[in-house]
């Protein structure tokens, strides 16, 4: 026990380990591990043979972060910003560093105010979203969800997957209701 | 496919990618897999995900089109492509930190470039699909050995390459005491690699026994399931006499269980970075003195993290997105050696058509799921 110097529960020997799983040891030796150490200067070893790469183009109007002191040479262009979503999400880079909370929770905004807008433009289009199909719930069918599921403590909070995905709609289609029922009522 | 909001995703058509940087190139996708990073996208845990997003980082494929500066790659050349996209020539790439290029994420400076991983990590499109922009043709991507299977080279572009980094990262000495949170692909990576540092016991820590038995044949690993345990901490102490283990690695993640207030306000009501759970396991479970490697990912938000433990404990903590490239060549020798498959702990196989399903499936570990290759255009 540890109230002595030995340690407690000594280890199989080499020999045994050895025996027992192929490759034990291989990379004993810390000069055999490839990310050891995690930081070694070796510029040159990349396959980059350029020392700044070229610069994508066209480069305006790229959010950025703003502990960026430039525009990166190279950025994804998948999904540029638009809307009210992207008017949120361009305040949050340009007026709160990563440091800051407010960034990422603003971020976070925009991303749910993008979804809504998006599952209620798709109900004005020849595909609507499909909350069967884009769930992937059918692959229970045929994926044993009892077997699957039997003993998992993990189950109890899966039952609030549903809950999140459909709560929102059930609740603002209940408000709407209301807000009806009461303009009528007047 | 594409992201239609937490939960949601479908197939649609997009425009073929195109050459946007003289060494970028078009890669056809022959196979991709879903990771567990994709499920903290999927369940819309990560800042700036935006709809119509194409998600996937594991993939392989065949050159299709290459910019005019790229020289180390030809049309039709077979290639696996690591996860992270990297300059290959900023301060921190001359250094090996691939996974931290300053020159590829506008969006963020705490994080690189990952395929496929929302704009957070730079806002490329990802190889869930048929075809895939990869910028730095001649930095990321490599031509797969003839000898090497499709799949062993699939599981190199994340899963094995990160679990290796992850054992490296708990510098381990012959004889240690590892325990790995997670028997998914990168607690198994973890375990597997960790006996090739020289081990002297690993212990694999999850909920889901079929994932444990894989961790037992896969990896030869000692297994507790923490439901079957009041306080999973108190056996980590127990089985070590009292110690605690020498190393400790957090493969779960953002979404980690095992205390349901701190899973449903981070991976439900997104309050919080990440349900630490795992992390703070770790920290209590180690001994003191010890190391903790955190390959599980957290969102950029703030997380209920016991520091305080850590300190008094005079813990190592160690943690990265894996540079997987730098890992290739020796993971290349053990597998030729044929000490490691790393396409074992492939379960299931599904069309792309499908892949709502299969996120389904995996989200919810429903039949024996444990890594789903995605499979274009069957
Ligand atoms: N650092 C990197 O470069 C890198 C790369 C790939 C993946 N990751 C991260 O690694 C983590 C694991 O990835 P994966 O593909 O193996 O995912 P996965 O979802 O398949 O596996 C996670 C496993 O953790 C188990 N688990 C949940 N709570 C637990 C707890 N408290 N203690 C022990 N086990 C628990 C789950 O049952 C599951 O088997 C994810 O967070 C992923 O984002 C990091
Ligand atoms: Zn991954
Ligand atoms: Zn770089």
């Amino acid at each position: 026990m540890p109230y002595t110097a030995d340690t407690p529960v000594p280890p199989p020997t080499a020999e045994e380990l050895r025996a027992r799983v192929p490759g034990w040891g291989a990379d004993l030796d810390h000069a055999d591990r490839p990310a050891w150490p995690k930081e070694r200067f070796a510029p040159g070893v990349s396959g980059a043979h350029w020392e700044y790469p070229d610069e994508q183009q066209p480069r305006e109007g790229r959010e950025r972060s703003i502990e960026h002191l430039q525009l990166p040479p190279v950025f994804g262009t998948a999904q540029p910003l638009h809307g009210v979503s992207g008017a949120i999400r361009r305040f949050a880079y340009d007026r709160f560093s990563e440091g800051r909370a407010a960034h990422w929770l603003l971020l976070v905004a925009g991303d749910r105010v993008e979804s809504t807008g998006a599952h209620l433009r798709s109900l004005l289009t020849l595909r609507p979203d499909n909350p069967v199909t884009e769930t992937g719930v059918l692959s229970e069918l045929h994926r044993h969800p009892i077997a699957s599921r039997r003993g998992r403590v993990d189950v109890r909070h899966q039952l609030l997957d549903p809950v999140l995905v459909a709560g929102p709609w059930v609740l603002a289609g209940g408000v709407v209701w209301m807000l009806g029922r009461r303009l009528l009522r007047r | 496919m594409t992201y239609r909001g937490p939960y949601k995703v479908r197939v649609e058509e997009k425009d073929k990618p195109r050459i946007e940087h003289p060494n970028d190139a078009v890669i056809r996708v022959t196979l991709a897999a879903i990771c567990g990073s994709d499920l903290h996208l999927y369940h819309g845990m990560m800042p700036d995900t935006r709809i119509g997003h194409t998600f996937g980082h594991e993939f392989i494929g065949i050159v299709d089109e290459i910019g005019s500066s790229v020289e180390g790659l030809k049309v039709g050349d077979r290639v696996m492509v690591p996860f992270n996209i990297y300059c290959g020539s900023c301060w921190f790439c001359a250094r090996g930190l691939y996974s931290n290029c300053h020159n590829v994420n506008p969006n963020a400076t705490a994080i690189g470039g990952i395929y496929g991983y929302s704009h957070s990590t730079g806002g490329y499109d990802g190889g869930q699909a048929e075809f895939v922009r990869v910028p730095f043709a001649d930095v990321g991507p490599m031509v797969i050995p003839e000898w090497l299977s499709d799949e062993d080279a699939l599981l190199l572009t994340d899963a094995f390459s990160t679990g290796y980094f992850g054992a490296q990262l708990g510098d381990i000495v012959e004889g240690d005491t590892v325990v790995v949170l997670g028997a998914g692909p990168v607690g198994l990576a973890a375990a597997r690699s960790a006996s090739l540092m020289g081990a002297g016991r690993v212990i694999s820590i999850d909920q889901l026994d079929y994932r444990l038995e894989k961790a037992a044949s896969f990896a030869y690993a000692e297994t507790r399931n923490y439901t079957h345990y009041d306080d999973i901490v108190v056996e980590m102490k127990k089985t070590t006499g009292g110690l605690g283990a020498d190393v400790v690695i957090d493969a779960v993640g953002a979404e980690a269980d095992g205390n349901l207030v701190q899973h449903v306000t981070s991976a439900k009501l997104k309050l919080q970075g990440g349900s630490p759970v795992a992390l703070n396991w770790a920290i209590d479970g180690v001994r003191k003195g010890g190391t903790i490697s955190v390959m599980g990912a957290y969102g950029p938000l703030f997380s209920a993290v016991k520091f305080g433990d850590a300190m008094n404990k005079g813990l190592t903590l160690r943690m990265n997105q894996a540079p997987v490239k730098r890992q290739w060549p020796r993971l290349l020798e053990h597998i030729r050696a044929g000490y490691l498959k790393p396409s074992d702990m492939i379960t299931h196989r599904v069309p792309l058509e499908h892949i709502a399903e299969g996120y389904h499936m995996f989200s919810s570990k429903l039949d024996g799921c444990i890594k789903t290759v995605v499979v274009p255009g069957s």
